[in-house]
Parts: structure tokens; sequence; C-alpha cells
């Protein structure tokens, strides 16, 4: 591991400072606005640039195993630096399922191997996501993945029963549920948000109510048996005012947003173009109103991508045949600052915030979303605002396209990603 | 592309002239008013076989049958431009079947509006004859057409636009000619 | 005019009274004794319905022949479980073999739109029916019996007023009637048991009402949907004797429309569900003349589309003569 000396970075969008990165953390910070002296490291030019800590996505799909053809391992978590994350959750949906020690610990070490960034595999809740047993959750947390988020993303955990028994259940080694709020017998064949758009163009709509019954349903099992609860890609204005009782009322409940939820409405599904189709649906702009304020006044905690990487025959097609889901590891920055920094919601430290260091706290992992002083672990992101670029296939290093932004400029580019001080990204590029 | 104004070629007197000779001469040609059936080809065509009929009717004292053909889905050049709309086809009670139709338009130049009309009559029926009546015939056939009967021979250069006018539809009877660039 | 007809959105009032005027021409041909024009000679037409419709497909069929189109006929059997595979392949299959006009049924809302504008064809897309989304000619061909009927055959529909009664939510029908009629001008009245509005459905240029006895007196047309018995299992309706009861169109209903009031459906019909014998073998049906106008209304669409010069060619001579 070389050092790094990185000259002239704004440190959370705030002093402009020099940088020294040594064996694996951070060893020192100048003054604001004054100068490091170090001998034997690489420079870095942080001119222009905003140092942020690492971030960290509570909610990706890298496909494998199973699904090679759209994502592995390795090219999801390329995708991830290049973004500007240090640590990514894998979402259990692979083929096999990864509700076993061994699928999780085979992902685990796939991280490992590739050594883009953390990879932190979150367990199934239940046997296949089949919604009927719960897996294995004890033997997937005191594995060497060292589980403790567990969710059945993709499905919904909507049996009552099973949802109870699972939040009691995890409290024993300090898991936590992940739910994926999505009524079954609401949602039977829904294609897109019901509203006004899907009336028109014919296709059958998902409920906002699908989402809001089962997240106050939730809040409460959990507040009942004392657990903590997490709630993914929150889509609704109605789930955050639930969001928004429940945390009043003290209930441990933590919830994330898509940057898409955050950006596009279901207005884009007027094209039928079926790289808008996701899981949960675009909605309207009133939800993407309350999702932005919610992301400020920290109501929601944190940003979550659900990277979901599709190959191209399943987008390439009719709606109603296509797969849901978006890429998202590697743009989400720039939309981030375009829905929530450009517009004043959020400030750059927030943004560390809502990015790194809550996510972090979520799953539990150490050394990520630490604080940016000496003696921490050196993973940080080197960003720069200024620029805006138009998203190009050629820049994009996911081996699957489906992104609604190919073509559209959006501000801004990770410039530099360090992993426990190693760059995996640098000049805004792969250093390897 | 601008055109100059144009030079009167036929007043309304020269045109009402015209149209009675046309009338004698058809009347004269077919022995009689017996089996005629005018047809008149949109737009012009229609009021100037409206006016024949009138005053073939006055010369023999029988009602002459007056019908329209839309020649528009028979043209040969419909690719070249955007799909056209379309005028009404009425043919008139008693068909056209074993009767002497005459066709009136109102200038016949490269003779393509005549070829289209004569397939567009080839199936609605079949006529015993069919005969052509212009107002003006300006030459630059591109088909083996001729008129019948012709309200006035004008010689033109493929630089000259010639512009009929009748009181039903413009407001006043004038025929003129004038110069149009980048024709 | 335009390269598609995907929904009867695209049509302003001015396309929409075109291609009405322009089936009426095309409706002679019909009754002349060669039932045949050159307009379409040498062009491809292709009917391509992934859902069985012989009616609509025959429909089409004739329009283009009577056009002296050369029509082939592809019946793709895409069902839910095959991928997009079979649209996408199927559309460069036809785009090899030279097609200028595909006419698309599939069973997929927004099928028609990927067609058109995934690039993978030349040629116009004609929207035959698309899921639960829209069915323009069936639209026109109302339009154009309803003019018939109440306006002689000319100008516009301002001032009707049309009741649509049955499965709003699943029709595609009713959504391009509602769109097409208002450009018309006419005034639409939509009339089912709530659970068959969708959500939005307020926001439609057009009145809603759950009581068809209170809209018949004040209606000069009265159209009957199809309701589909599947859609009482979904609890749609309690039982099919319910739903007949309170929106069925029977000769007591009949009676109360104004005398020149008009009876359509757009088939096929369930005789004695949304619609009895007598309503719809009566004096006041039109039913079997909409059948009849379809194929004039298509051969009016055929031609606007397909029957001057290609749209590429149009934008590029604008350009040079500019």
């Amino acid at each position: 591991m070389s050092g790094y000396l990185i000259r002239g970075v704004q440190l959370l969008g705030n002093d402009q400072v020099d940088l020294h990165l040594d064996n694996g953390v951070i060893a020192e910070i100048s003054e604001p606005d004054k100068r490091l002296k170090v001998t034997g490291a690489k420079t870095v030019d942080g001119g222009g640039l905003i140092a942020l800590p690492g971030l960290v996505d509570l909610h990706t799909h890298l496909r494998e195993p199973g699904r090679e053809d759209a994502e592995t391992v390795e090219s999801g978590t390329r995708a991830a630096a290049l973004g500007g994350f240090t640590a990514v959750h894998a979402m259990a949906n692979t083929d096999p399922v990864a509700d076993t020690a061994g699928v999780v610990e085979q992902v685990w070490r796939l991280g490992k191997e590739a050594g883009f960034c953390d990879v932190f595999p979150i367990g199934a809740v239940t046997v296949g996501l089949g919604g009927e047993r719960l897996a294995e959750l004890g033997a997937m947390a005191d594995s060497a993945a060292r589980v403790r988020i567990f969710s059945d993303d993709g499905k919904c955990v909507s049996d009552p029963i099973l949802m109870r028994r699972a939040l009691e259940y995890v409290k024993s080694f300090g898991g936590l549920i992940a739910q994926h709020a999505q009524e079954p017998r609401l949602t039977e064949g829904a294609q897109m948000n019901e509203g006004e758009v899907s009336a028109v163009l014919g296709l059958r709509g998902w409920p906002a109510v699908a989402e809001e019954a089962i997240i106050a349903r939730d809040v409460l099992l959990a507040e009942h048996v004392g657990s903590r609860l997490h709630i993914c890609h929150v889509s609704t204005a109605g789930s955050v005012e639930i969001l928004r009782w429940a945390k009043s009322r003290g209930i441990d409940v933590s919830a994330e947003v898509t940057p898409h939820h955050l950006l596009l409405t279901d207005e884009m599904a007027r094209s039928y173009n079926p790289l808008y189709k996701v899981n949960p649906p675009l909605r309207t702009a009133n939800d993407v109103q309350a999702l932005r304020t919610a992301l400020a006044d920290g109501v929601i905690d944190a940003v979550a991508t659900d990277h979901a990487p599709h190959p191209i025959e399943d987008k390439d097609c009719e709606w109603q045949a296509a797969a849901f889901g978006m890429l998202g590891l590697q743009n989400a920055l720039s939309v981030i600052q375009q829905t929530m920094v450009d517009t004043g919601l959020l400030s750059w430290t927030q943004v560390g915030v809502r990015m790194s260091t809550a996510p972090a706290k979520i799953g539990q992992i150490s050394g990520h979303g630490r604080p940016l002083s000496p003696g921490e672990p050196a993973n940080l992101t080197l960003y720069d605002p200024s620029v805006k670029k138009v998203v190009a296939q050629s820049d994009m290093a996911s081996k699957s396209s489906n992104t609604p932004y190919l073509g559209m400029t959006l501000p801004g580019q990770v410039q530099a990603t360090f992993l426990r001080g190693y760059a995996t990204v640098l000049n805004g590029s792969l250093t390897r | 592309m601008a055109s100059t104004q144009g030079r009167m070629v036929l007043d309304e007197g020269d045109l009402s002239r015209a149209l009675t000779r046309i009338a004698h001469e058809i009347v004269e040609r077919n022995k009689g008013a017996k089996e005629l059936v005018l047809l008149g080809i949109p737009t012009r065509g229609v009021q100037l076989a409206n006016r024949l009929a009138g005053l073939i009717s006055a010369i023999e004292g029988i009602s002459v049958p007056v019908g329209t053909l839309d020649i528009t889905l028979h043209r040969d050049d419909l690719r070249l431009r955007p799909a056209r709309a379309l005028t009404p086809t009425l043919m008139p009670l008693g068909g056209i079947d074993g009767r002497t139709v005459i066709l009136v338009d109102d200038v016949l130049f490269s003779g393509r509006t005549i070829r289209a009309a004569l397939d567009a009559i080839g199936e609605v029926g079949r006529p015993a004859t069919v005969q052509l009546a212009v107002l003006i015939d300006r030459g630059h056939r591109e088909l083996p057409i001729r008129a019948d009967y012709v309200g006035k021979n004008l010689p033109t250069s493929m630089q000259e636009a010639v512009k009929v006018s009748l009181a039903e539809i413009d407001g006043i009877d004038l025929v003129t000619i004038s110069e149009v660039q980048n024709a | 005019m335009h390269r598609h007809l995907l929904s009867a959105a695209d049509l302003s009032l001015e396309d929409a009274i075109l291609v009405l005027d322009t089936a009426e021409e095309m409706s002679r041909v019909s009754e002349a004794p060669v039932r045949k024009l050159p307009t379409l000679r040498g062009r491809t037409v292709v009917n391509l319905f992934f859902e069985d419709s012989t009616r609509t497909r025959i429909s089409f069929e004739a329009a283009a022949k009577r056009l002296s189109a050369d029509v082939i006929n592809f019946s793709a059997k895409g069902s839910s479980v095959s991928k997009g595979e079979s649209l996408k392949d199927t559309a460069l299959t036809l785009e090899a073999m030279g097609a200028d006009a595909v006419v698309i049924r599939h069973s997929a809302s927004g099928a028609p739109h990927r067609l058109a504008h995934a690039g993978w064809l030349q040629g116009s897309v004609l929207n035959a029916g698309d899921g639960t989304h829209e069915h323009p000619t069936q639209a026109l061909l109302d339009a154009f019996t309803m003019r018939r009927h109440l306006r002689g055959g000319k100008g516009d529909l301002s001032g009707v007023r049309v009741a649509i009664v049955g499965d709003v939510l699943h029709s595609r029908v009713a959504r391009s009637n509602v769109l097409l009629l208002s450009t018309l001008g006419a005034s639409v009245t939509l009339v089912a048991p709530p659970t068959l509005f969708p959500v939005g459905v307020d926001k439609w240029p057009c009145s809603i009402s759950y009581d068809l006895d209170s809209v018949l007196a004040k209606t000069d047309v009265v159209m009957a949907l199809r309701v589909q018995l599947e859609r009482m299992s979904a609890a749609f309706f309690p039982s099919a004797r319910e739903y007949s009861r309170r929106f069925g169109l029977d000769s007591e209903r009949l009676a109360k429309l104004p005398e020149k009031a008009i009876v359509m459906h757009p088939g096929p019909m369930n005789r004695g569900l949304e619609i009895s014998a007598g309503a719809a073998d009566g004096l006041r049906s039109v039913i079997v003349e909409q059948v009849a106008n379809g194929v004039s209304v298509r051969m009016a669409v055929l031609y606007l589309l397909l029957g001057g010069a290609p749209q590429a060619d149009i934008e590029y001579r604008t350009l040079v003569e500019a």
C-alpha cells in the first residue's frame, strides 16, 4: 500500500485541506488552507474536489451466483468503485438464493478477491424467498460473511406471522430485517404506479397503499416485539408520513430511498420504454417532493441504489414482458447532487451522512462511514461537482446497460475512490 | 416560387362563348344529347360540366345527367407527395354503362389526369364511348392523349402557369397565364 | 399525414375529419362493381396478430386488398411467458421482408409503441388493439357510424351525446372512443360499477356515472362494451345477473332512449349479459353496419398512412426545397 497525499481538497465540502493517507488509514490532515509536507507519497491534486467518506450502499444486486450474464461480483463492484462506493450490501435474490452460510460466504469471498470494494452479503429471510419458512439466519450471522441484514427483497415478507417471528429471532444476534414493502394481492400483475398515467396507458397499477399498508403493519410489529426494522426503497409520500409517525413514537425503524425515486416520475412510462420499469415503480411528482424533503430532514436515513442489472433481452421488448429494475451504482452521487445538493436540500456533509455514515450504522459495518479524521480507515471518495457529463455506454463498468440515464447530462464525477488507502479509482477511471 | 401578375387570356365573355361553342360541337358530333353523361373532374371540371349540361339542355330540350369523378386514387404520382385528400365521386342515376361519357376538365397539360380518369371510369362501368372536353389545352403532352373539344388552344412554356377562375368558386370567370420562377 | 397510428390521441380534429371523409369515399368502392383500387399496389401490409381476432384481421385484410396491397398474415402465439424476443425478432424478420406497414394486435399495452419507436422497423405501425390501452380504428369506425346516422355523414360530432357502458377499466375501445369523441366535439358519459373504473378516470375528457337509467334519456348513442365473465372471479362484480340487472342494455332501457338514438357494440357480444337480444337485433341497433364501416375506415387509414410519399422522403424533400 503506497501512501497518497491529496492536496487542497474540500473536506466534506467545507475547509480546504491536505490529506495524507498511509498504511490504510488517514495519517494526517492539515489545518484549513495549510499544506502538509510529506515525502514518498503519490500526490493527488484535490483542487476543486470534495472529500466524502467512502459511500456505503445498503441495497445492490450483484446477480452472482446465477445471473452472471447480467452482472458478477467483480463487474458490479467495479461499477460501485466508479460510483465512489467502498462498501456494498449484496441482496439475496441470487440463484441459488443466499439463504445458507455457504452461499453468503461465496459472495463475500468473491468480493474480497475482486478487491474493488467491501461486499457484505445480505441473507434471505425465508428459504428460497418462498415466504414459508425462516432461513437459517443464525448460521448466516455466524458465517465468515457475518451477515447482519436479512431481506427477501424482490419479494415481500407478507405473512404477518413470519414477519413477526423474523423480527423476534434476529434480536439474539443483533440482526436487522429489511422489508421490501409490497402487499402481493394488491399488486398482482402490476406494471407501474396506479394513477392518472396508468389509467391512460392501460398498464395495470401498483397502488401506493400496497407499500404503505405493509410499512404500517411492520412498524407496529417492530414496536410490539421490540425489534429494529428497516424499510427498503421507500417510494411514496404516504410511506414517508407513516415513518415520520413511527419515529416520533420512538419505534426503531430506518428507511432508504433510491436516487431514481428522487428524480423520475411515472410520466416517464408514457414512452412505454421499459428502462423506466422498476419495482417499486416511479411515482408522482408529489411523491418525489415528499421523498426529497424526508431525505433532507432525516425521516429517510439513507440513500441506497437498488442497482438492478438486466441483460438486453429483458428490456428490449414490450413493457409487460420486461424485467423490473435499473442500474444505480455508477450515477448515484450525480443524481443526489442534482436532486438534493444543487436544490439546496442537503449539504455535502449531510450527503456524507446519508450515503456513508447512516448506511454503515444501519448495516453495522465497522471501518466505513467513519469520520474523516486521523487514525480512521482511509475509505474515502474524491468528487468533482463542477463537471457535467453525458452518461455514455462506454463509461459504464456494469455488464448490463439498463439505465434510463444514457444520453442524459448529469452533474459531477467521482475522481478517486480509496479503499483502506488503496486507490480503486484515480483520475476518474479504475486503476485496474 | 414567385409569380408575376398574370396576363389575361380569356375574359368572362370569351369563356362563355367558348363553352357555348363546345356545347354545340358535342351535340353535333353525337347527333343529339341522348345517352350523354357528363363527368366533371374535380375541382373546376365539375362546374364546367354543370354549365355544359345546362347549355346542352337548352339546345336539345332534354336534361343531361352530370356526375363527378375523383381520380386521386388512380394517379401515377401518388408516391411523390403526402397522401392527398379525396374529393367525392358521384355517378348519376342510370350509371355510365353503354352510354357516351364526356369527361370535362379545365386544363389539359401532361395528360396524366385523363389517363387516371380513364382508369377510374373502368372501375365504375363500361361506357360505349369516352370523349374529352377541356376549356384550355396548353400543350406539353407526356402521354398519347388528345381532347375532342377544346375551348382554346394556348401554347405555353414550361415556365408558365395557367390559372382558370370560375365564378362558382373564385367569384369571377377568367383565365390567366403567368411566369413562374423556379418551375 | 402521420407515419403511425398508435393512439386516438394522435389525431387532431382535422386529421379525424380527413379520415372520416376519406372513409366515406372509400365506402363507395365497396358498392362499385369492381371493388378494387390500384392505390397501394406494390405495398406490403403485414397483419401481425399476437391475439386471436378473426374479425378484426379479416377487416384489415379486406381493406388492404381493396387497395391492391399485398397482405401477409402472421399469427404469432407470443404468450406472456415467452419474452420480447418474439416481438423484436418478429419485427426484424418483417423488416427484412420489406413490410411497408405492420398492423399489430397484441395483449401487451404499449407493444405498438415499442414496435414504432424501438428502431426495428422502417414502415408504418397501425395499432389494431394493444392490451387494455387503445384500439384507434375501432373508435374511428364508431365515430364514422355515429356521423352517418346523426350528422348526415359530414363534419364533426359536436353536440352528440354518447354513453359508453361496461368494463371501462379493461377496455381499449373505451379509451380510444373517449379520446376521439372528445376531439370531434361529442360529449361522453362513461357508465360502469365503481370497480370497473380506473383510478384517474376523473381526469379524462368525459363524465362518469354509476347509474345507467339516469343517463339514457339524454343520450344519442348508447355503446355497450363486452364484459368478461372472468372479472367475476376477481370480484369486480358479484354475479352476471346483478351486472345485467344494473348495467345491461335491455328492451326496457331501450324504451327510455330518445327516438333517434342508436345502439352500438364493438363485438363480440355476450347476448344476455351486457346487451339483450332485443337490443342487439332491434331497429336502433347499428351493430352490423359497424362491421361494414370498419373496412371503409381501415381503407382510409391505410391510404392516408401509405398512399403518399413515405414520411422519410417527405422530410428529405422539405429539407431540399427549403
